[in-house]
């Protein structure tokens, strides 16, 4: 039998461009890993502000120091983010529509809170990416912060980082983010393996508590800088002085 | 025992419809949701009233007819069950009872708790067949198979297409369902030679029915009478890759 003649797919009327829920799925999916291992990545660099001012303003330095890299890798994430929020707003208006009367008394059978609020926890982390970048990246809405250097000519990340987070509503702000965030990754993680059918029945339990756990690493990873300021155990190195 | 009934009620395709509640005594636990149902149904007639239409055939759990939804769950409280073998002792004597018809909008309503599955067939239609020539019972026999993947096509091969994997999924998915009627077939040796056109017509008539996406939930397995895995739409998964993929079919 040959793909020429009867292989083709049915005309569709339902979906984008022929391309079908499963494949619009697994896209979801593959963006969603992309962001993940950035997300990953993001915070284990963002950890050595417990090595102290050096490490972290030395960090910062490098990865500044390779224009073309950063570039390309920021132009790769914007992509990533702007095709997985697509997705998610296509895939949701697809399914609003494949249910437009819900029922009168409704039974959440099984499903878990995360998974019912996939949608929710994204916006509130691409809210919260939004305002990340005007705070750290840009230094739009601190700027008295954003404009430090250390002793050795660098771009102060270590105090400007532990100034801001001296903000219980600054440091408040990136708390809550971060438990939404968990709770995205917490049905997430489990869901790349099922979408991209690598689970099976005896797995599939473990998957989900892998998942589980690198959404707690991440959440708490994150949350702990922001609280360590907080508790005063990352201060201000010598000479910096709280404006 | 007795209950308050509140049905939905709707005329016909177009009406809005709405609940109704009916109190329903002298009823007996071991009364299958069906049967109280033909109880209402002979006092509504003889009241002069117009009965509540519902779906039903084999009323012993094995045709998939008697849909509906029973207090916000595709068949009722009874894990693994169809509304014809769930019985009123799974409900508190007084109890309040919410009887809708599966919502999606490749299921519509026909009249009451009734909806048209159709949607099913057309997905069948598209693919869930083999038409390749597989000879007779003795070459059927001549074709071993190892034990396991007749047990694993049987397990994908039990669902009887009732439709509650879509009445449960918040998405009105119908991923579970064309899992399993796709898989039982790529599992056999005799569905090889149409694999990937099956997957990917199947797939297609799906997504053209209007039925939603697949979040990975698993409120299709869970409300499931036959338990079909969630295993078979991580399958379906790979059988979609697999039929993009593909070189020939
Ligand atoms: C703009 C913000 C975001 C929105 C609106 C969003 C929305 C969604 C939605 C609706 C899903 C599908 C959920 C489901 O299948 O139940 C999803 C899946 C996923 N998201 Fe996000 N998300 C966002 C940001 C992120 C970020 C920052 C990450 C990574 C750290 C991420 C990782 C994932 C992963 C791994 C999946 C799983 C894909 C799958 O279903 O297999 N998302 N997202
Ligand atoms: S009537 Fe046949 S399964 Fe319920």
């Amino acid at each position: 039998m040959s793909t020429a003649t009867s292989g083709s797919s049915r005309p569709t009327t339902f979906v984008l461009g022929g391309l079908s829920s499963i494949s619009a799925k697994l896209l979801m999916a593959l963006t969603g890993t992309g962001l993940l291992i950035f997300v990953a990545a993001h915070m284990l660099g963002n950890l050595q502000i417990y090595l102290g001012q050096d490490k972290l303003n030395a960090y910062a330095k490098f990865l500044k120091g390779m224009p073309l890299l950063l570039w390309s890798a920021r132009a790769g994430l914007i992509a990533t983010f702007g095709l997985h929020l697509g997705l998610a707003v296509y895939l949701r208006r697809q399914n609003r529509r494949a249910r437009p009367q819900g029922y009168v008394v409704d039974d959440p059978v099984e499903t878990s809170l995360a998974s019912r609020t996939m949608l929710t926890s994204g916006l509130v982390i691409f809210a919260f990416l939004v305002y990340h970048l005007l705070h750290f990246t840009l230094g739009v809405t601190n700027p008295a912060t954003h404009s430090l250097t250390d002793a050795a000519g660098r771009h102060d990340v270590y105090s400007m980082v532990v100034l801001s987070f001296r903000n219980i509503y600054v440091s408040g702000a990136y708390i809550i983010a971060m438990l939404f965030l968990g709770l995205h990754l917490s049905h997430a993680t489990s869901s790349i393996f099922q979408t991209f059918g690598l689970t099976g029945n005896a797995s599939r339990g473990w998957y989900q508590k892998l998942g589980w756990a690198v959404a707690a690493i991440l959440m708490i990873g994150n949350i702990s800088i922001p609280v360590a300021v907080l508790t005063g155990m990352l201060g201000l190195p010598e000479g910096v002085a709280q404006p | 025992m007795k209950l308050t009934l509140n049905i939905w009620r709707q005329q016909g395709p177009n009406d809005t419809g709405q609940i109704v509640s009916y109190p329903a005594k002298d009823l007996s636990p071991d009364m299958s949701i069906l049967e109280m149902l033909d109880k209402l149904n002979e006092e509504l007639i003889a009241a002069g009233e117009e009965p509540v239409v519902f779906d039903h055939d084999c009323r012993e759990g094995i045709c998939g007819s008697c849909s509906m939804v029973i207090n916000g769950v595709p068949h009722g409280p009874q894990k693994a069950s169809t509304t014809c073998q769930t019985f009123l002792r799974s409900f508190q004597d007084g109890e309040n009872i919410y009887l809708e018809p599966f919502r999606a909008t490749a299921f519509p309503v026909v009249r009451d708790l009734m909806v048209d599955r159709s949607a099913f067939d057309r997905i069948i239609q598209a693919g869930g067949y083999v038409s390749a020539n597989t000879g007779g019972a003795a070459d059927g026999n001549a074709l071993p198979i190892a034990q396991q993947t007749a047990e694993d096509a049987m397990d994908a091969a039990a669902c009887i297409g009732c439709g509650a994997c879509v009445a449960a999924c918040k998405n009105a998915s119908a991923m579970l369902f064309t899992a399993a009627k796709v898989s039982h077939l790529a599992t056999l040796p005799q569905g090889q030679v149409e694999r990937s056109e099956r997957a990917r017509n199947m797939v297609a008539q799906m997504d053209e029915e209007m039925f939603g996406s697949c979040t990975n939930q698993g409120a299709c397995s869970a409300v499931c009478p036959k338990e079909i895995s969630l295993d078979w739409i991580a399958k379906l998964n790979r059988e979609h890759i697999r039929s993009r993929v593909a070189v020939s079919t």
